[in-house]
C-alpha cells in the first residue's frame, strides 16, 4: 500500500493516490475552520463554513441565483461558441497552409499579448453595454489562444501520414476532410476544454461593468453590501460550473476517440 | 522494339539548401527497374536511400534528372507508386479494413468491391480477422504489414519501401520478409525496397544496387543468383553466404568512409 509513495515518477496504489487529493480538501476545510471556529479572522471577511452552506442553500431556494447561472452560462458560451467557430477552422489553416500561417500568426501572436479587459471600454464606445459587448470579452479572451493551440495541434500531425496520403491518391481537400481533420480531432477537443476553462475565467470581468444580471454581477452587489458569504458561494458556482463542463468535455472525448485506447471500443 | 523499363531513373541528382549550406545528398543517379523486378537498394545510412525512394514517389523535386514510369514523367506524387514508410503510417482512427480501403474509397471504389480487395489482402498477410481491429491494438510487424495490404490495395504501378521492416526486432524482420516475398510472387508487383540491412537486400532482390556513402551514387549493380520461390533456409546456402560477404566488404569500405570522411 505504502510502496513507492517516495519514489519519483513511480506508480503508487489508486486509493493512496485518490486519498491524498481528498485529504487535501479536508486540509484546507480543517484550516479555515480553525480560523474562523477560532476566532481568528472577522467573519465579515471570511464567514464560517456553516455560514457559506447555509447561504449557499437560501440562494438556491430563493431561485434567483438560477437565472443568473442561465444567463453567465449563455454569455460565456455564446462568446466561446464564437471563438470556436472561427477559431478551430482558422487554426487549423494556420497548421496546415504556411501562407496562412504567414498572414495571421504574427498579429495573432501580438494581439494575445494585449489583456482583454483592457478592451472593455474600446468595446463599451464600440457596442456599447449589451450582451455583445459581455460576449465580445469572452471572445477576445479565448479566440487568440485558442487559434494558436489549434494551429500547433494541426502542424504537429505525423508528416509521413500526410505524405502517405498522398500516394493513395488524396487531393486537396480530401487530404483536408480524411486526415487532416480527423487527425487533429482529438488535439482541438482538448483545446476546446482546456480554453473553455479560461472562458469561465472572463465571466467576471465581462459583467464587471454595466451589468444588471448575471453571476459576475451578484458578486459585485455582495461585495457592495458587504456580504462575503454571497461572493464566495458565487466563486464556488463558478468553479463547479466549470469543472463540470471540463468533465463533460473529457467525457466526449473518450466516448469520440475509442480508438486511442488499447482496449477498443 | 526492345521493351522500355518499367521504371527510369535518368540522371537524378539532388541538393538540399539548408541553413549551414547545401547538402548533395544524392549524385547523379541512374537506373532502372523492369516490370515485375523486386530491387533493393543498400547503402549505408544518410547516404541518400531516402531520396531517391521520394524523388520516384513524387514527395520530392529531383534537383536535376528525371524519372519517367511507363515512359510518363514523374511531376508529383499519385496513387500509381504506393509507398510503405519505416514509421508507421497507418491512420489510428480508422479500422485496419477501413485503412487498407482508403485509397479505393478516395476514388469512389464501390462498397462491396472494396470489401473484397481488403478481404483479399487481409488474407494474404495472414491478418484474417483483424479487420475490425484498430491501428494501436496491433504489433509493429502486423501494422507494416497493413501499410503494404493498403498500398497495394490501391493497385499501384510500383510499390515503394523505405526500409519498412527497419524498426521491427530481429525475429519478427525475418517473417516480414517471408510473408512480402509471398504477396510479391502473389501480386506480381514491381518492388524497388529500401535498406541498410545486407542480408534483407538478398533475401528479397533480384537485384541490388549498392551506394556509396554520401553523397550517395551508386557503386555496383549485383544480380542475386538465389532461385525463386525464396524462404528463410535460402540463408544458409553458399551463393547467400558468398555474396553477404561481398556486400559486408562493400558496405563496411563505405560505412568507414561515412564516419571518417
Ligand atoms: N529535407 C532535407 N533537408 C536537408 N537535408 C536533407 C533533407 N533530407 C535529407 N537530407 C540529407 O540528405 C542526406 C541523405 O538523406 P536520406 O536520403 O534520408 O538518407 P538515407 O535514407 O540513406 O539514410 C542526409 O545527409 C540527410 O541529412
Ligand atoms: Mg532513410
Amino acid at each position: 500500500m505504502w510502496k513507492n509513495v517516495f519514489t519519483p515518477n513511480k506508480d503508487i496504489a489508486k486509493p493512496l493516490y485518490t486519498g491524498a487529493g481528498i485529504a487535501t480538501f479536508i486540509l484546507l476545510l480543517l484550516f479555515w475552520s480553525i480560523l474562523s471556529y477560532g476566532g481568528f479572522v472577522n467573519p465579515l471577511f471570511l464567514p464560517a463554513p456553516d455560514k457559506i452552506v447555509k447561504s449557499a442553500v437560501t440562494m438556491f431556494q430563493s431561485g434567483e441565483i438560477w437565472t443568473d447561472i442561465g444567463i453567465s452560462f449563455s454569455r460565456v458560451a455564446l462568446g466561446f461558441i464564437l471563438a470556436a467557430v472561427i477559431g478551430v477552422p482558422l487554426g487549423m489553416l494556420m497548421g496546415s497552409l504556411r501562407v496562412m500561417q504567414g498572414a495571421f500568426e504574427p498579429i495573432i501572436g501580438f494581439i494575445r499579448y494585449m489583456p482583454a479587459s483592457a478592451f472593455i471600454p474600446l468595446l463599451i464606445l464600440w457596442i456599447g453595454l449589451g450582451e455583445g459587448e459581455k460576449m465580445a470579452v469572452i471572445f477576445l479572451g479565448t479566440f487568440f489562444q485558442l487559434t494558436l493551440m489549434v494551429m500547433d495541434v494541426t502542424k504537429n500531425i505525423q508528416n509521413e501520414l500526410i505524405e502517405v496520403s498522398y500516394t493513395l491518391g488524396a487531393k486537396s481537400f480530401q487530404l483536408f476532410k480524411r486526415v487532416i481533420l480527423p487527425a487533429s480531432l482529438p488535439g482541438i477537443v482538448d483545446t476546446l476544454r482546456i480554453t473553455f476553462g479560461w472562458a469561465w475565467t472572463y465571466l467576471v470581468v465581462a459583467e464587471l461593468v454595466g451589468a444588471s444580471d448575471g453571476l459576475g454581477f451578484m458578486i459585485m452587489q455582495a461585495s457592495r453590501f458587504l456580504k462575503p458569504d454571497k461572493i464566495i458561494v458565487g466563486i464556488l458556482i463558478i468553479g463547479v460550473l466549470g469543472l463540470i463542463m471540463d468533465l463533460i468535455f473529457k467525457a466526449i472525448y473518450r466516448a469520440s476517440f475509442s480508438w486511442m485506447r488499447k482496449e477498443g471500443s | 522494339m526492345t521493351t522500355t523499363p518499367k521504371l527510369v531513373i535518368d540522371n537524378v541528382g539532388k541538393v538540399f539548401s539548408t541553413k549551414s549550406g547545401q547538402v548533395v545528398a544524392l549524385d547523379r543517379t541512374s537506373f532502372s527497374v523492369e516490370e515485375g523486378e523486386f530491387v533493393t537498394i543498400l547503402g549505408p545510412s544518410g547516404c541518400g536511400k531516402s531520396t531517391i525512394l521520394r524523388v520516384v514517389a513524387g514527395l520530392e523535386e529531383p534537383s536535376s534528372g528525371h524519372v519517367y514510369l511507363d515512359g510518363k514523367e514523374i511531376k508529383g506524387p499519385g496513387p500509381d507508386r504506393g509507398m510503405v514508410f519505416q514509421s508507421y503510417t497507418l491512420y489510428p482512427w480508422l479500422s485496419v479494413k477501413d485503412n487498407i480501403t482508403f485509397g479505393l474509397d478516395l476514388k469512389g471504389v464501390p462498397k462491396k468491391q472494396q470489401d473484397e480487395i481488403a478481404f483479399h489482402y487481409l488474407d494474404l498477410i495472414g491478418l484474417k480477422g483483424f479487420d475490425k481491429h484498430y491501428p494501436i491494438q496491433l504489433s509493429g510487424g502486423m501494422k507494416q504489414r497493413v501499410a503494404i495490404a493498403r498500398a497495394l490495395a490501391n493497385d499501384p504501378q510500383i510499390l515503394l519501401m523505405d526500409e519498412p521492416f527497419g524498426a521491427l526486432d530481429a525475429q519478427t524482420r525475418t517473417i516480414m520478409q517471408e510473408i512480402l516475398l509471398k504477396v510479391w510472387e502473389e501480386s506480381k508487383k514491381t518492388i524497388l525496397f529500401i535498406t541498410h540491412d545486407v542480408e534483407e537486400s538478398i533475401f528479397l532482390g533480384d537485384s541490388i544496387y549498392v551506394m556509396t556513402a554520401r553523397p550517395g551514387r551508386l557503386k555496383k549493380n549485383i544480380k542475386v543468383p538465389l532461385p525463386r520461390p525464396r524462404d528463410y533456409q535460402n540463408k544458409h546456402s553458399e551463393d547467400f553466404l558468398a555474396l553477404k560477404l561481398e556486400l559486408l566488404d562493400l558496405i563496411r569500405e563505405e560505412s568507414l568512409k561515412a564516419v571518417n570522411p
